[in-house]
C-alpha cells in the first residue's frame, strides 16, 4: 500500500544567542516515518522531544532546515499550500485557546468553507457543515450564534475535529488532543479518532505524551527522545515488550490505575536538558542504565529488533541472519 | 486508626456575584464533610469545574470575596485541641500558613518571582517565619533542606526560568515543606509535567509524608497518580463528595455510577477494549439539576433522582456513597 505522508531525514536546527555566544538546538535531528492510509500513528515523548515541531513542519508554519515531507507522492513547494492543507487538517491542543472568545464558532466554519470553496451557497454550507457536526455528535442548531464560552472544553474540541473534517482531509494531525480535555470526557475524543479511521479512512498523526491512550488507539507508534526517534513500530512491540532503555523508563513511569501495581524503586531525572541536546552520541547515555563506552561517541543507528526499529548499541549484536528471519516468520 | 487533622462539618462556600443587580450564586463547594486523618494521603478526584481548587481554599482559610464561607466550619486539630478556622485573626492565620499548614499550587512558574533568584525567594520565606539574623544562617538552612530533598544547591543561584517544569515544580515543594508543615495541600502539583518528572514529582511527596509522618491532601484529576500515592480518595462532583473509599475500595469496588465511568473509562496497556467516557457535560455550578446533581448523565436515574439529594450510606467500613441507587439495594443501612 503506497503511504500517506512520508517524512524523510527532517532535521531543524534552532539558533539562539547572538555572534559571539551562538547556541545551536537541533529540535528535529534526521527523522524518518511514514503513515499508511487509515491508520493512527503516535508521535510520543517528552516535552521538549521535538515532537510538536515535527507537526508544525508538516503543517507548515515552520520551515525544515532540511529533509524532504512528501504527501500522496507529492513534495510540499510554496505554491501549493491550499492543495497540501485541503488533505492535511490539524486539531490543537487547548480548546479554549484555538477560538477566538470574541468570535462565535460558526464563524470558523464558514471560513474554511470560503477558503477552500467548499459550498457555493449558504444553504449548502451549513448542510455540509451539519453533516460533518453530526459525525461528532452535535447538529448546527447546537451552535448556530454561540461563542466558545458557551461550551465545555471537550465539545470544543469535538467542534474543533469537525472543522477540520469540512475539507475532507485523508490526515488528521492532532498535537495533544486530550491532555487538557477532562479524564472522563477524554475517550470520548479518543473514540472519535478510531471511528473516523474505520469508517471514513481518515489517518491521524496522534502526538501525545500519554502513553496509554497512544496504546488504547494507535497502530503503530513512535518514541522521540531529545530530537530523535528511537524506537519505532507497532503499539505491541513499542509498548508491550520496549526494547529502548529511555522506552522502558518512560513505560514504567505511566501511572497504572491499579493500587495493587504502585511504583517500585527510584528513577533519576535529568537536571539540564540542555546538555542532553548538545550531547556526542547517544544523547540517553547520561541516564541509562546500561551505558557503555561506544554510547559516548557515537550516534547508534536503527536495527530491526523483532520488526521494530530500534537506535541503540545494546542491540548491535543482535543476530541479523536469516535464523532468526525464518525463526520469526514461523 | 490515626486521629483526624482536618475535620469540616457541612461545608458550604460559594461565589456570590452581583451581576447588574441580580446576584448568581455559584455553588462550588456544597455541604462537605471530610475527615483528613493524620499520617494519610488523601485524594480528591473530579473533573474541572467541580470545586476542587474552592475546597483547597476554604481548607486552607484563603478564602477572599467573591468566595464566601456560607455554612459550616472547618477545624484544624493543634497540638491535641480542635480549632475553628473562623475564630482565628489574619495574624494567627499567617502564622499557620507553611508552618502548620502549607500549598503547593499547580503552575509553579507563576509562584517563583522570575525576576530575583530561588535563594531571594527561600530567604523572603525563612524570614517571615523564623527568627533569624543572619544571611549566612538562611542560606546553610536552604542547602541543607535541598540536599536533603536530593536536589542539587546550586539552584539557588538560579533564576525560576532557567530551572526545567520539572525542576521548579520540585522547588516550590521543597519551600513547602521548608519549615515541617503538618498538613501538605497539592493542587494539581503533577498536572503539565512529563510522566518521567511527574515520577519524580510523585517520588518526591511521598518521601516527604514518609519523613514527616504528616498529611497530604492530594487534588488531581489523574486516577494514575492517585492509584499510585492515595491512601484514601474523595471523589468530588459538582460541588459534593460522591464517594470515598480507601483507594483499593475505589478502583476494585466503585460504587457510584460516575466512579464507576471514571474508572471504567481508564485505559489499560494490554487491553484494547472500548472505553466509554460518562456521557454529556458537567453541569454548571450557578444552575444545578434538582436532586442528585449527577442524574441527567446517569444511565440508572430514577424518580427519586430528581426530586431528592441523597445522603452517605456506608457500603463498608470506611467507603460511602451518596447515591439512590445504593440506598435502594440496601446493603447494611446502619453503621
Amino acid at each position: 500500500m503506497e503511504n500517506l505522508l512520508e517524512v524523510q531525514h527532517l532535521t531543524k536546527t534552532f539558533t539562539f544567542g547572538s555572534v559571539i555566544s551562538r547556541v545551536k538546538i537541533t529540535a528535529v535531528d534526521d527523522i524518518s516515518f511514514h503513515i499508511k492510509p487509515a491508520e493512527i500513528f503516535a508521535l510520543a515523548g517528552e516535552s521538549g522531544c521535538g515532537k510538536s515541531t515535527t507537526a508544525r513542519i508538516i503543517m507548515g508554519f515552520e520551515r525544515a532546515t532540511s529533509g524532504d515531507i512528501i504527501h500522496n507522492g507529492k513534495k510540499e513547494a510554496k505554491n501549493e499550500k491550499v492543495w497540501f492543507t485541503e488533505g492535511i487538517q490539524a486539531i490543537f491542543q487547548d480548546p479554549f485557546a484555538t477560538f477566538n472568545p470574541l468570535r462565535t464558532v460558526e464563524r470558523y466554519f464558514f471560513e474554511t468553507i470560503q477558503n477552500y470553496r467548499l459550498a457555493t451557497s449558504r444553504s449548502e454550507a451549513i448542510e455540509r457543515i451539519d453533516a460533518k457536526l453530526r459525525l461528532v455528535g452535535l447538529t448546527y442548531d447546537d451552535l448556530a450564534g454561540k461563542y466558545p464560552s458557551e461550551f465545555s472544553g471537550g465539545q470544543l474540541q469535538r467542534i474543533s475535529i469537525a472543522r477540520a473534517l469540512l475539507t475532507d482531509p485523508k490526515l488528521i494531525i492532532a498535537d495533544e488532543p486530550v491532555s487538557m480535555v477532562d479524564a472522563s470526557l477524554r475517550m470520548s475524543i479518543v473514540n472519535l479518532f478510531k471511528r473516523l479511521r474505520d469508517e471514513f479512512g481518515v489517518s491521524v498523526l496522534y502526538i501525545t505524551h500519554d502513553l496509554a491512550t497512544a496504546y488504547y488507539v494507535c497502530d503503530r507508534i513512535a518514541i522521540m527522545f531529545r530530537g530523535k526517534i528511537v524506537e519505532i513500530g507497532t503499539v505491541e512491540q513499542v509498548l508491550m515488550a520496549p526494547k529502548h532503555p529511555y522506552t522502558q523508563l518512560l513505560r514504567a513511569s505511566i501511572p497504572e490505575a491499579d493500587p495493587a501495581h504502585r511504583w517500585q524503586g527510584v528513577i533519576r531525572l535529568s537536571d539540564a536538558e540542555q546538555e542532553e541536546y548538545l550531547r556526542q552520541g547517544c544523547r540517553f547515555a547520561g541516564r541509562c542504565p546500561h551505558v557503555m563506552d561506544v554510547c559516548r561517541q557515537m550516534t547508534p543507528p536503527q536495527f530491526d529488533v523483532d520488526g521494530a526499529l530500534v537506535a541503540c548499541h545494546l542491540y548491535t549484536k543482535t543476530p541479523q541472519s536469516d535464523e532468526v528471519l525464518i525463526a520469526s516468520k514461523g | 486508626m490515626d486521629a483526624t487533622i482536618l475535620r469540616t462539618e457541612r461545608l458550604q462556600a460559594f461565589y456570590v456575584l452581583d451581576i447588574y443587580g441580580k446576584t448568581k450564586r455559584i455553588k462550588a463547594v456544597n455541604h462537605i464533610d471530610l475527615a483528613i486523618r493524620e499520617n494519610e494521603i488523601y485524594g480528591i478526584a473530579g473533573e474541572s469545574g467541580c470545586g476542587k481548587s474552592t475546597l483547597l481554599k476554604t481548607l486552607a482559610a484563603a478564602v477572599e470575596p467573591p468566595l464566601r464561607v456560607i455554612d459550616g466550619k472547618v477545624f484544624y486539630r493543634i497540638n491535641g485541641a480542635e480549632v475553628d478556622v473562623a475564630a482565628l485573626s489574619a495574624e494567627e492565620k499567617r502564622q499557620l500558613r507553611m508552618t502548620y499548614l502549607a500549598y503547593v499550587p499547580q503552575g509553579s512558574m507563576s509562584v517563583l518571582n522570575p525576576v530575583r533568584r530561588i535563594r531571594d525567594t527561600y530567604r523572603d520565606f525563612i524570614e517571615s517565619h523564623r527568627d533569624v539574623r543572619q544571611k549566612g544562617e538562611i542560606f546553610d538552612l536552604a542547602r541543607e533542606h535541598l540536599l536533603e530533598l536530593g536536589l542539587p544547591p546550586k539552584i539557588l543561584d538560579a533564576y525560576p526560568h532557567q530551572l526545567s517544569g520539572g525542576m521548579r515544580q520540585r522547588v516550590t515543594i521543597a519551600l513547602a515543606t521548608l519549615l515541617k508543615p503538618r498538613i501538605i495541600i497539592g493542587d494539581e502539583p503533577t498536572t503539565a509535567l512529563d510522566v518521567v518528572v511527574q515520577r519524580g514529582v510523585v517520588q518526591l511527596l511521598k518521601d516527604v509524608q514518609s519523613r514527616l509522618r504528616n498529611t497530604i491532601v492530594l487534588v488531581t484529576h489523574d486516577m494514575g497518580v492517585h492509584a499510585n500515592i492515595a491512601d484514601r480518595i474523595g471523589i468530588m462532583y459538582a460541588g459534593k463528595i460522591v464517594e470515598e473509599a480507601p483507594a483499593e475500595r475505589i478502583f476494585r469496588a466503585p460504587s457510584h455510577p460516575y466512579t464507576r465511568y471514571l474508572i471504567n473509562s481508564l485505559p489499560r496497556f494490554g487491553d484494547k477494549t472500548v472505553r466509554e467516557s460518562v456521557p454529556g457535560s458537567p453541569p454548571s455550578l450557578a444552575n444545578l439539576p434538582a436532586g442528585c446533581p449527577f442524574h441527567p448523565r446517569c444511565p440508572h436515574a430514577m424518580d427519586v433522582c430528581k426530586q431528592a439529594v441523597p445522603e452517605f450510606t456506608h457500603v463498608a467500613p470506611d467507603h460511602k456513597v451518596a447515591c439512590w441507587l445504593v440506598e435502594g439495594e440496601g446493603y447494611g443501612k446502619s453503621a
